[in-house]
């Protein structure tokens, strides 16, 4: 399970964050909210261990993620907001090759049915760069129907989302979190997703 | 793991071939220019032709060192490998290996034709062109090191070379020093030996020191 305990964030001389305290079982999904600059993706960045915290300790099954490296790696899927696609590379290839670098290997066929349900069907041999915002992101969330990871860390997934799109994302964390995932996001959207505990963390 | 980071960086390399070329041209011209300004006199040409080669692919492969990380930073894929459960440390070896693919093997390739400009004799030809093949890689994980310390900095560009270009000097010595002493008729096997070493060392040094580098400038 996912614990932080007393994290303190400093950025420069600034201390975005005090004192912040959760912890996270399987099938959770906690809500990060807060206005802008007050430490989200800092706080997403340091669960994902990206960076360290000033001061306080985050746990994954009782052991600082420090000391885990690899192993808790292999458990969290990361969607920061730069997103992490590449522009010359088509959607098949994009996916293919992030799911290979996060550890699971996946057959063309496997990626193009991915890229079929998250609603890229016949755009998959396309260069990123030619398409929109949306569908960028749709190429990004893909990995969230490959991956097994237990954990996934999610900066702010549904910006640039049309509504049917936000709805199967809805479905996608739904379906995670019934198998006994767990979900921390970012969101400015007003969105419900039922889970079996559903806590929300307000950064001031 | 290893093949596809390689895969990828080719594949895109492929499609930006603008940035291959550049770098390839840019080796030609810088050797092409220095026969140009000196003039015709053979003995001067024979005796500069490693070290101005040499100086050469230096400035050439650092040309590239800039785009190593800096794109992947940007579009966040950097992100994404620092998160994979495989050796950072892997990922950057394959990486620069892409890297010399790109940029090493073609200078490589193209030497033996410059050398001719500088009417360099056959066996001088091979020596210089070996050296380049043993002495580029290491040219490709030093500046590995040098680029990801100084990713996402402003003026960066110019700061990589005030970084690598010291730890380029070693590999210069020998590498132009193998042809020099094949030239005057001495061995060249302990020229070749030395770049061996390094190209050993910075293998396992380089990755390593890489990696490091990556995730204190991502924090």
């Amino acid at each position: 399970m996912l614990k932080g305990s007393n994290l303190v964030c400093v950025r420069g001389d600034r201390r975005l964050f005090k004192d912040v305290n959760f912890s996270l079982e399987a099938g959770g999904i906690m809500r990060v909210t807060g206005p802008n600059g007050s430490g989200k993706t800092s706080l997403l960045r340091m669960l994902c261990g990206l960076s360290k915290p000033e001061y306080g300790e985050i746990s994954w099954h009782g052991k600082p993620i420090g000391s885990l490296s690899g192993e808790y790696f292999s458990d969290i899927t990361y969607l920061g907001h730069l997103g992490g696609a590449k522009d010359d590379l088509t959607a098949l290839e994009n996916l293919r090759i992030s799911s290979a670098l996060s550890g699971t290997e996946i057959t063309e066929q496997d990626a193009a049915d991915a890229l079929q349900h998250i609603g890229l069907g016949g755009r998959q041999l396309l260069p990123v760069k030619v398409l929109s915002q949306g569908q960028k992101k749709r190429v990004v969330l893909a990995r969230l129907l490959i991956g097994k990871t237990k954990l996934w860390i999610l900066d702010e997934p549904l910006v640039a989302l049309d509504t049917s799109a936000v709805g199967m994302i809805k479905e996608i964390l739904e379906r995670h979190l019934a198998q006994g995932g767990m979900v921390v996001m970012t969101t400015h959207q007003e969105i419900d997703i039922a889970a079996v505990t559903t806590q929300q963390l307000q950064l001031v | 793991m290893f093949f596809w980071i390689i895969r990828r960086d080719l594949l895109l390399a492929m499609r930006r071939q603008s940035d291959v070329l550049t770098t390839l041209f840019f080796f030609v011209i810088v050797v092409s220019l220095f026969p140009l300004s000196v003039g015709p006199e053979m003995n001067m040409l024979r005796i500069m032709a490693p070290g101005v080669v040499w100086v050469a692919a230096l400035l050439a492969s650092m040309l590239s060192l800039g785009r190593m990380f800096s794109s992947d930073y940007l579009d966040g894929t950097l992100e994404q490998m620092l998160l994979s459960p495989h050796s950072l440390s892997m990922l950057v070896l394959g990486k620069a290996f892409a890297h010399w693919l790109v940029t090493g093997v073609p200078l490589v390739l193209m030497a033996p034709v410059l050398g001719i400009q500088y009417d360099l004799p056959a066996d001088a030809l091979y020596v210089l062109t070996a050296s380049l093949l043993l002495g580029t890689p290491i040219l490709s994980l030093i500046g590995a090191i040098g680029a990801a310390l100084t990713l996402g900095l402003r003026g960066g560009g110019v700061l990589v070379s005030l970084l690598v270009l010291p730890l380029y000097i070693p590999v210069l010595i020998f590498g132009s020093g193998a042809v020099e002493a094949s030239s005057a008729g001495l061995g060249y096997s302990a020229h070749f030996s030395l770049l061996g070493a390094f190209l050993l060392v910075s293998l396992v040094f380089a990755p390593w020191a890489t990696a490091s580098s990556l995730r204190i400038s991502m924090e």
